[in-house]
């Protein structure tokens, strides 16, 4: 079974179906890369490169924007994707707060 | 049509005309001090469809008093015990003649006016003990499935919840549709993003300009409360944005065009499918929308919902009070770890056990056994979550609904 996969042809990221270890390896677009982290069930992985401003697509509609470039294969996350509507609230907020 | 099964379920008819799958006494607290009096009334009779709910603010509340109007005169309630301290605001006079006025059994126990604790819950007791009786009286009809009217609400979401759980789940609801049921969706705060895609479903013009005015107004209101619908176990479960989870939850309502729009306690008209706005209106005035899922839960109920579809990706326990709450889990390592809790696992479709029809109509099969009378998890393991908050709407517009 593929660990990734695309729910909609628009989509410019992967969804990660079944666990992917830190060290692991995967494959994307007829490409090997290694998980340079664990990917949880449901995560999204870049399926293309996506620069950053640019929208990122899945369900086949943006979702927000990349606010750094992105790597095919990366991990899209909190670290390099936000809302063009409501910021989004983590816990680690509390922490990043003076 | 061929999905639900020929054979009527047994319903119990009310006064109004409408029936319920299920024949509850309700114990309702007017005020957060009734509320251990009322809990310990129905701490004794833990084995019967005895209920606890309630409204715990001192000040009158036009919503609250909607609400509680609604859910205690819901098809599937049999009898009312109202438990007020005395002081309150709460009209508990008004509600009592509701309650009344809709054939069923009530009693109204007032603590400062019975001697305080002990008579008060011995009083109670009593009550229930009688109406539990009563109810047994209640006429039986043939309940036909497309006379069900089903909610559907997500909680715990995570980035399995869109592309299993949901989706599946909005099949049930087309299938449910197709045979002519009522269902109600709801959570206009994760259909920010989403405006035009509303729009395209409304069945009238009049309505396609309303749908996405409910939406509008949730994305102001989230915006002056500077946080949006969204969890940090959503992220955790890989969710970046609020507009991934709005798609994602969004899913859940199916295919088919949508008729008409409700707010909280409002009843649908003729069979098909709703949008209940669940966003105050006007300034924010007593906090979030609906601080927890299972205020939105009770807002379905409050309209109707004989039975509530509940996705969840992190894994939720909700039940309900008052309807059936069948737990549909998104996610396969969620349902490993809590399997006792969850009616149906949509994880298999990640696990390539089961297509995404195949839950679809596992729902549906749920469904019919739950309105036959099986128990749902949540019911088995008493599970009766309620919450109920301040809120402030306008009545919905005359474009809203058709008769």
């Amino acid at each position: 079974m593929q660990k990734l996969f695309k729910i909609n042809p628009l989509d410019n990221v992967y969804v990660v179906r079944q666990s992917i270890a830190a060290g692991e390896d995967f494959i994307l677009e007829g490409e090997t890369f290694m998980a340079t982290k664990a990917l949880g069930l449901g995560h999204k992985v870049a399926a293309s490169a996506i620069l950053m401003g640019q929208q990122v697509i899945k369900f086949g509609i943006p979702i927000g924007s990349a606010t750094q470039d992105i790597h095919v294969g990366d991990h899209i996350h909190l670290h390099n994707l936000k809302s063009d509507y409501i910021p989004t609230y983590t816990l680690e907020d509390e922490f990043i707060k003076p | 049509m061929s999905l639900l099964s020929p054979s009527p379920a047994t319903g119990y008819l009310r006064q109004d005309g409408r029936k319920g799958i299920r024949n509850v006494v309700l114990v309702a607290y007017l005020v957060e001090c009734a509320h251990h009096v009322s809990r310990k009334i129905i701490s004794r009779f833990e084995n019967e469809p005895v209920h606890l709910i309630g409204f715990s603010g001192c000040y009158p509340n036009g919503y609250a008093d909607k609400m509680m109007h609604a859910i205690c005169t819901h098809p599937n309630v049999g009898a009312v015990l109202l438990v007020s301290l005395g002081c309150e605001s709460f009209n508990r006079n008004r509600l009592y003649e509701q309650i009344e006025a809709s054939g069923r059994p009530v009693k109204l126990v007032t603590i400062q006016q019975n001697g305080g604790t002990v008579n008060s819950i011995e009083e109670g007791i009593s009550f229930v003990n009688r109406a539990l009786e009563l109810i047994q009286e209640v006429p039986k009809v043939p309940f036909h499935l497309q006379e069900l009217i089903v909610g559907i609400v997500s909680g715990g979401s995570d980035a399995t919840s869109g592309i299993t759980a949901n989706p599946a789940a909005g099949r049930a609801f087309d299938l449910l549709n197709e045979a002519g049921c009522t269902t109600i969706f709801e959570n206009t705060s994760e259909m920010i993003g989403l405006e035009n895609l509303l729009r395209k479903r409304a069945t009238r013009p009049e309505l396609a300009e309303i749908l996405p005015e409910a939406v509008d107004k949730a994305a102001r209101y989230h915006a002056i409360m500077g946080h949006g619908s969204f969890a940090p176990g959503n992220a955790e479960g890989g969710l970046t944005t609020l507009e991934e989870k709005s798609m994602g939850a969004y899913c859940k309502s199916g295919t088919a065009p949508i008729i008409g729009l409700i707010k909280p306690g409002d009843r649908t008209t003729i069979p098909g499918l709703y949008l209940m706005d669940i966003v105050p209106d006007g300034e924010p005035r007593f906090g979030f929308p609906n601080p927890n899922d299972i205020s939105e839960m009770n807002e379905l109920i409050a309209s109707g919902a004989h039975l509530v579809l509940f996705t969840t990706g992190r894994g939720s326990v909700a039940g309900s009070a008052v309807s059936p709450v069948i737990k549909i889990c998104a996610n396969p390592e969620t349902y490993r770890n809590m399997e006792g809790d969850m009616d149906v696992n949509a994880g298999k479709i990640l696990t390539n056990e089961a297509t995404l029809e195949d839950i679809a109509h596992e729902i549906v099969a749920q469904i019919v056994d739950v309105a036959h009378g099986v128990k749902t998890c949540s019911e088995q393991l008493g599970h009766q979550e309620f919450s109920l908050g301040y809120k402030s709407f306008e009545p919905i517009g005359p474009s809203c609904l058709t008769y």
